[in-house]
């Protein structure tokens, strides 16, 4: 049997999920004798023109982690589509934008004012901002300009399968790497993951109990076999795909959404306050006290709690911001 | 969709993903001068603005997926002093004993991985060989073998007491979520053994392939990688180098110290200067001032990372790594040590340091203790400062009534050497390149200037593990572009 080629490349992301990667441990090795990794720039010297020198469709499998914020990211994702049989959005960044597609609530000039301008730590006294044309002594200097907005990879070019989590659970990178080497992979368009909620892993017992208190996750510590959502702290494991075995519920820690919206599930935050509407305070609603704005200011940042992950990826996308 | 606006760019570089080196040479050929440009910028200080306190442990991690652990605690950190909270004892070990087990995830993965290679493959061996295959060829199947059982033995103990390796969940205010049982505090002493053992063997290593060899031995020690700054380093009271908490001390390039401070002090001590060609910011000591990219006594540049620590400090706080901190010093000709490519020992010294405090920690009586979580007073300001494994990391917060986070700024240590890693790139560049024909074997000499640090931009912007794709672009005295490579 012919070698698979696969490629890894990576935009706006942390690389944790180039460690994830690393974190199938012995299974690296497989996975060197299985395929050939054509590209991967943070481990092997290949070079981008080598990329545009190779056929189309010459890579198999192509994972690709990171949102697109930058005009260069836009290019090469387009460029590894056009060279890909199969391109993977790898991780919540690349699948829904991710924690760095919370930039979507400023712009590029509120983000420069705040690092380079008000930060308590920086002499500027020239207000001096990078440039992307600057002319040292020697000669010119250039850097690359951002978008004001960030974008998931399905919003800049067509994408194959979706493998969610901050990072991609290693059992579900193993999994996803088993089905492409025996080619049993599921319909184009799918998500790689349980067809079920991060609920359904929790081994936590739900007392189907209303809720009229929400606790911040400092102010109580919660009681070890009882849901935590019932107990008053918000866990998003109603809305979110599971695939991580509930691996935060089980440290005492609610799900955060890494995994993105369940399936058939569009709008994972809109799904959340679906899911929390329903278990908030009903059983109160007859007692003269009930006080529905009250309970609902109990919720602290809804924008980081419910699209903490998924701000690009939603129907929100980005704050509106007037001129 | 309004909101969304069309952004004209210009010019179109393709450069995202990549740090970019140019060289400028004069009429011989020469280098006139070279810089590193930093080519990103996320914003985390803009959009932690406005989010829970308690989330910025989880939320700052993602400004780098290698070093999450170090993020986890400066910000964890920030929220003890924020909320005017200490936690219990048994709470601080649990989470020194998780990040000592970070350390070992994170050395291995730099010395196997990343800057190794250029020694044990060489430095000027085929780039295709020069990469983690290339040291398996070397090294032997059975050893790489041992290298992947370790860095997830660092994992493994990280996820035991952080819910998850990369990007863990278990820092609160005033403690930890849960924790630990003594079938896992078991499960990580052997593991701590196993790291022990495998630690001694990585400095035998580094003692067989780099200090028998002459040639690498004078490559340390040559000007080209040689500067003379201030160091930077947590230490505890004893002045030796701790990972997790102590104050910070910085020493002159005479290795006098200069200055000592706790996390709240931190302002009257750093300043950061802009650069209009960089994204990164570069700091510097406010008390000496920015004089430029110059080193000595009168410049403010600093360095930090696992030779920033050993300079700073008087010794490690366990015998073993004592001993090897001793034999580093004798060897390389007293302290301060100003070699670059030292860096490198000093890292496996560090292991070798986070084996044995792992090992000792998870032997502590009060480990298994299930006074883990005190009770966090009201929302306030705090500083959180830890030594990630690339150096100094600070978190600072001010939180609002309701404890939402109002400012955010954030110092990471791959910012704090980024003046140092131009000048190293520069150094390194005027001593190796004449003329205009540059070889890749010349070219990579460059960049070990440069990997030494084990630059993580991911923190300063992005990049990930690794050998950082790379453009360097050289112009000649009339600042034609002569020549651009890639790696």
């Amino acid at each position: 049997m012919e070698k698979l080629k696969f490629a890894f490349y990576w935009t706006a992301s942390c690389g944790g999920c180039e460690i994830a990667v690393l974190d199938i441990n012995e299974k690296i090795l497989d996975v060197v004798a299985l395929a050939d990794i054509v590209f991967w720039p943070v481990a092997i010297d290949v070079k981008y023109r080598d990329v545009e020198a190779m056929p189309e469709k010459y890579i198999d499998v192509c994972f690709f982690n990171g949102a697109i914020r930058t005009e260069e990211q836009e290019h090469l994702a387009k460029l590894l589509r056009e060279k890909s049989k199969v391109l993977v959005a790898f991780g919540s960044c690349a699948c829904q934008g991710g924690i760095p597609g919370l930039a979507n609530i400023a712009n590029r000039k509120e983000i420069f004012d705040r690092a380079y301008l008000q930060s308590p730590s920086t002499s500027n006294p020239n207000a001096a901002t990078p440039k992307v044309l600057v002319q040292v002594e020697e000669g010119p200097l250039t850097l690359p300009e951002f978008y004001d907005t960030v974008r998931t990879l399905d919003q800049t070019v067509e994408v194959d399968y979706y493998l969610p989590g901050c990072p991609p659970p290693a059992n579900q990178v193993a999994k996803a790497v088993e089905a492409i080497v025996k080619n049993e992979l599921p319909p184009k368009g799918s998500v790689i993951g349980p067809l079920k909620s991060v609920c359904d892993e929790c081994e936590r017992k739900k007392e189907e109990k209303k809720i009229s208190k929400i606790y911040r996750v400092y102010e109580i510590i919660p009681e070890p076999n009882k849901c935590l959502l019932e107990q008053g702290i918000i866990c998003m494991g109603p809305a979110t795909r599971a695939g991580c075995e509930a691996q935060c519920i089980n440290a005492n820690m609610p799900c955060t959404g890494c995994g993105g919206p369940c399936p058939n599930e569009i709008e994972q935050g809109a799904a959340m306050i679906s899911a929390l509407s329903a278990v908030i305070g009903v059983e109160e609603e007859k007692e003269k006290t009930y006080d529905a704005e009250k309970l609902i200011s109990q919720i602290k940042d809804p924008l980081g709690t419910f699209y903490r992950y998924s701000l690009p990826g939603s129907l929100l996308r980005r704050r509106v911001m007037k001129e | 969709m309004s909101g969304l606006k069309t952004i004209t760019i210009d010019p179109v570089t393709r450069l995202e993903g990549h740090g970019k080196i140019s060289i400028f040479l004069d009429e011989e050929g020469n280098v006139e001068n070279a810089y590193l440009q930093v080519p990103e910028l996320r914003g985390f200080e803009r959009f932690c603005e406005g989010r829970k306190a308690e989330d910025l442990p989880q939320i700052t991690p993602r400004i780098c997926g290698v070093c999450p652990v170090a993020h986890h605690f400066a910000s964890t950190k920030a929220l003890d002093a924020a909320f005017n909270v200490e936690p219990s004892p048994a709470a601080k070990k649990l989470r020194e004993l998780m990040y000592s087990g970070y350390y070992i995830y994170d050395h291995t993965l730099h010395f196997y991985f990343l800057g190794g290679p250029d020694f044990v493959v060489g430095p000027d061996a085929p780039p295709a060989e020069r990469n983690i295959l290339g040291v398996i060829q070397r090294v032997g199947l059975d050893i790489a073998k041992e290298v992947i059982k370790h860095r997830a033995y660092g994992q493994k103990i990280t996820a035991t007491i952080g819910g998850k390796a990369t990007h863990p969940v278990c820092g609160l205010p005033g403690g930890v979520s849960k924790p630990i049982t003594e079938e896992e505090r078991q499960e990580i002493e052997k593991m701590a053994k196993s790291s022990l053992e495998f630690a001694k063997f990585t400095l035998k290593v580094f003692d067989d392939v780099v200090l028998k060899n002459k040639k690498y031995v004078d490559l340390i020690l040559s000007d080209a990688y040689t500067l003379k700054t201030y160091y930077m380093g947590l230490v505890d009271q004893n002045n030796r180098v701790n990972f997790y908490d102590g104050k910070v001390r910085v020493v002159d390039p005479k290795g006098r110290e200069f200055v000592k401070f706790g996390p709240s002090e931190y302002l009257d001590v750093v300043e950061e200067h802009v650069e209009e060609w960089t994204y990164v910011k570069l700091p510097y000591l406010k008390k000496v001032g920015w004089k430029g990219l110059v080193d000595g006594p009168t410049s403010g540049i600093y360095r930090v990372g696992p030779l920033g620590r050993l300079n700073a400090s008087d010794g490690m706080a366990t015998p073993l790594a004592q001993q090897e901190y001793e034999r580093m010093y004798e060897t390389l000709g007293g302290k301060p040590v100003h070699s670059t490519l030292a860096f490198h020992w000093a890292r496996l010294i560090e292991l070798l340091y986070a084996t044995e405090r792992t090992l000792e920690l998870s032997r502590d009586d009060e480990i298994t203790s299930k006074d883990v979580r005190s009770k966090p007073g009201p929302p306030g300001e705090g500083v959180g400062i830890v030594e990630a494994a690339r150096g100094t990391l600070i978190h600072h917060y001010k939180l609002d009534r309701d404890g939402l986070a109002e400012k955010v700024n954030l110092i990471v240590a791959t910012t704090h050497n980024a003046p140092a890693i131009c000048m190293s790139i520069r150094d390194a560049a005027k001593g190796l390149i004449h003329g205009e024909n540059v070889s890749d074997g010349v070219l990579n000499m460059v960049e070990m200037a440069f990997r030494a640090y084990d630059p993580c931009f991911a923190c300063a912007t992005h990049f990930a593990i690794g050998q950082m794709p790379l453009q360097v672009e050289i112009f000649d005295h009339n600042k034609r572009l002569l020549k651009t490579l890639e790696r």
